[in-house]
């Protein structure tokens, strides 16, 4: 995986913002990137590249990358349902949408279908708890989640992936 | 209505763009700031007995004022929006529908401060409010009031946003300023503290999005003024997340002089319980705090009325009250199951440990091992005191406080609700197909008719 020239301009934008000599900054921002570049998840060349962009040792790339849950260091989905589960959503019925997703799509916490498309990862409390139950979906939240909502954001996906393959 | 100084035009068409927010007084303070001298605007703060809004309370013009100032040595504002507090949603609110307000605060503490880079450190989950804000920024700079020598005055100021990675343990100062530097969010040992060595080893202020868009109205309408609103040491307007089992879940903003009572109980705000069911608990300030029966949330143990406020919600200390927090109020009717609650609670403190203190690392996880086999009917009678034990050890044992946020659920919950856990002991299989229900700490007041 490499950046291309774009995005090694956003790259030089985002190493600006903080003062010289301070690019380690950049290391959260940068993962980021090279998740979204990377199908969405870091592999060992995907982390050493943006360690040698930074000047960092690559140790210093993979204890940042292990530590923070939005990082996937295993291959997932084309869309990750992150479901939350804490308190608030769960008073209203999280448990009972995680048991829908995976029985509709035949898949366990954690794992993905085998057409490649969807994965399910149960998710601590991610702010939205007035629009209980919730889940991330990319840069997007969906909430007030009930089955049909689940089916009809299944099959937005669904169609979604056939359109741009 | 209830007198609003943060959200008084969050319904106002546009109010996220420049324009609209311009035309409804935006930026005022920012020119009023300018015409003062930072240590002026810091004395006002001060005044105005702010404290600060992401759950510790402490007064802002007081934690201003720490901050060193050595010479030739840059300082830095940073505004901590890495709100992961379970129940609590208000800075979100407040920056995905008026953005600007949040600049504004900014560019005036910035100003006070001296920061010249100054940072918005917002949890990555919310990806799409980065842009939001990111846009705000831009049209405030394009209208003067971001980038070098601001309207003539010399000051020169950025702000820039950067996006966490999904960690609780971010919205601890130090463990943010850790993770703004590029690395894992390991809370730091303090002394010295980011007023001394922050951010880069300088000199550093962390404050709250709440806090920092009510220095707005502060500057607008005088410390003095701000202060009159409240009561006590519970001064101007507070953000309330409020969750759980309401009729109108949602963001409030209340003058803290209303009671728990009416705030959950009237239209204007949580609108009562839904269906028709009873009040059994509330967790009134965020998953950290502790979690009060309805009979002990309403009314004091002296029998006095509480009221949502610092003050009032902490009566009676951690024996029969609470505390304000973060303002994520979570109310749970009589169907919830304290023990589950408490479980899940667990879970999410056991997740969100940074691993760095052995106490908070093995002892979430005991927690939460634990409160799972009493939850599936596996549990025994000791357990109740092993989790007390456990709790107990946590406390006070941690560099940050996120040892306390975890102890603090599960010992409240076995405080007011260990008949609970013992029904789920004692009945491991009727537990699993129902819930232990109201028992006596219903709320005696609010019965719906037929109930």
């Amino acid at each position: 995986m490499k950046f291309s020239e774009e995005k090694l301009n956003k790259v030089k934008e985002i190493i600006a913002r903080y003062p010289e000599g301070k690019q380690k900054s950049a290391l959260i921002p940068l993962l980021h990137m090279a998740q979204d570049e990377n199908g969405g998840w870091l592999d060992v060349p995907a982390m050493d590249y943006v360690a040698e962009l930074l000047q960092l040792l690559p140790i210093e790339v993979y204890e940042v990358a292990t530590f923070y849950s939005m990082y996937n260091l295993k291959p997932v989905g084309k869309y990750i349902f992150e479901v939350c589960r804490t308190g608030p959503c769960m008073v209203n019925g999280s448990d009972d949408i995680i048991e829908y997703i995976k029985d509709k799509l035949g898949i366990k916490e954690g794992e993905t279908t085998a057409d490649g498309l969807f994965t399910l990862k149960p998710a601590e409390c991610l702010g939205a708890c007035g629009y209980a139950p919730m889940m991330q979906l990319g840069k997007t939240y969906r909430e007030h989640l009930t089955k049909e909502k689940v089916d009809a954001i299944i099959d937005e996906c669904r169609k979604n992936a056939a359109v741009n393959n | 209505m209830a007198l609003k100084l943060l959200l008084e035009h969050d319904k106002v068409e546009g109010i996220r763009y420049y324009d609209a927010y311009r035309k409804h007084g935006g930026y005022r303070s920012v020119e009023k700031a300018f015409k003062m001298t930072p240590d002026e605007i810091v004395e006002e703060v001060k005044k105005s007995g702010l404290r600060g809004r992401g759950g510790a309370g402490f007064p802002t013009g007081m934690k201003w004022s720490f901050l060193a100032k050595p010479e030739g040595v840059p300082r830095h504002l940073v505004c901590n929006a890495d709100e992961s507090e379970p129940g609590t949603f208000k800075d979100r609110y407040l920056m995905e529908f008026i953005p600007h307000l949040l600049i504004e605060g900014l560019i005036v503490s910035s100003f006070a401060l001296g920061s010249n880079m100054t940072y918005i450190y917002i949890r990555g989950e919310y990806a799409w409010i980065v842009d939001i804000l990111e846009q705000a920024i831009a049209e405030a700079r394009n209208n003067g009031w971001l980038g070098k020598n601001i309207l003539g005055t010399g000051f020169d100021c950025e702000i820039y946003v950067q996006r966490g990675a999904g960690a609780y343990i971010c919205g601890e100062e130090t463990a943010l300023i850790e993770s703004l530097e590029g690395k894992r969010g390991n809370p730091r040992i303090k002394p010295p503290f980011p007023a001394v060595q922050g951010l880069w080893m300088r000199p550093t202020v962390v404050n709250n999005v709440e806090t920092l868009a009510a220095v707005v109205p502060i500057i607008n309408m005088g410390g003095e003024e701000y202060a009159k609103i409240g009561v006590g040491r519970s001064t101007g307007t507070k953000l309330m997340s409020a969750c759980g089992n309401i009729n109108n879940p949602g963001v409030y903003e209340i003058d803290m002089t209303i009671s728990v009572e009416e705030f959950i109980f009237s239209d204007e705000y949580c609108g009562g319980i839904p269906k028709g069911k009873r009040l059994k608990a509330c967790i009134p300030g965020g998953s950290s705090v502790p979690i009060l029966p309805a009979n002990l949330l309403l009314k004091t143990a002296k029998g006095e009325t509480r009221y949502m406020n610092y003050e009032s919600l902490s009566d009676g200390g951690f024996a029969t009250g609470s505390m304000m927090g973060s303002g994520g109020f979570e109310v749970l009717d009589e169907d919830q199951c304290v023990v589950r609650h408490t479980m899940s609670l667990a879970r999410f403190y056991n997740h969100e440990s940074c691993g760095q203190c052995s106490p908070c690392r093995e002892g979430t996880g005991w927690m939460y091992k634990i409160l799972k086999n009493i939850e599936y009917g596996k549990g025994k009678m000791s357990d109740i005191d092993l989790l007390w034990d456990i709790q107990r050890k946590i406390e006070g044992n941690t560099i940050c406080p996120l040892g306390d946020a975890a102890a603090w659920p599960v010992a409240a919950a076995i405080r007011h609700f260990r008949d609970e856990f013992e029904w789920h002991v004692l009945n491991p299989d009727e537990s699993q197909t129902r819930n232990y229900g109201l028992a006596h700490y219903a709320d005696p007041v609010h019965v719906p008719a037929g109930a």
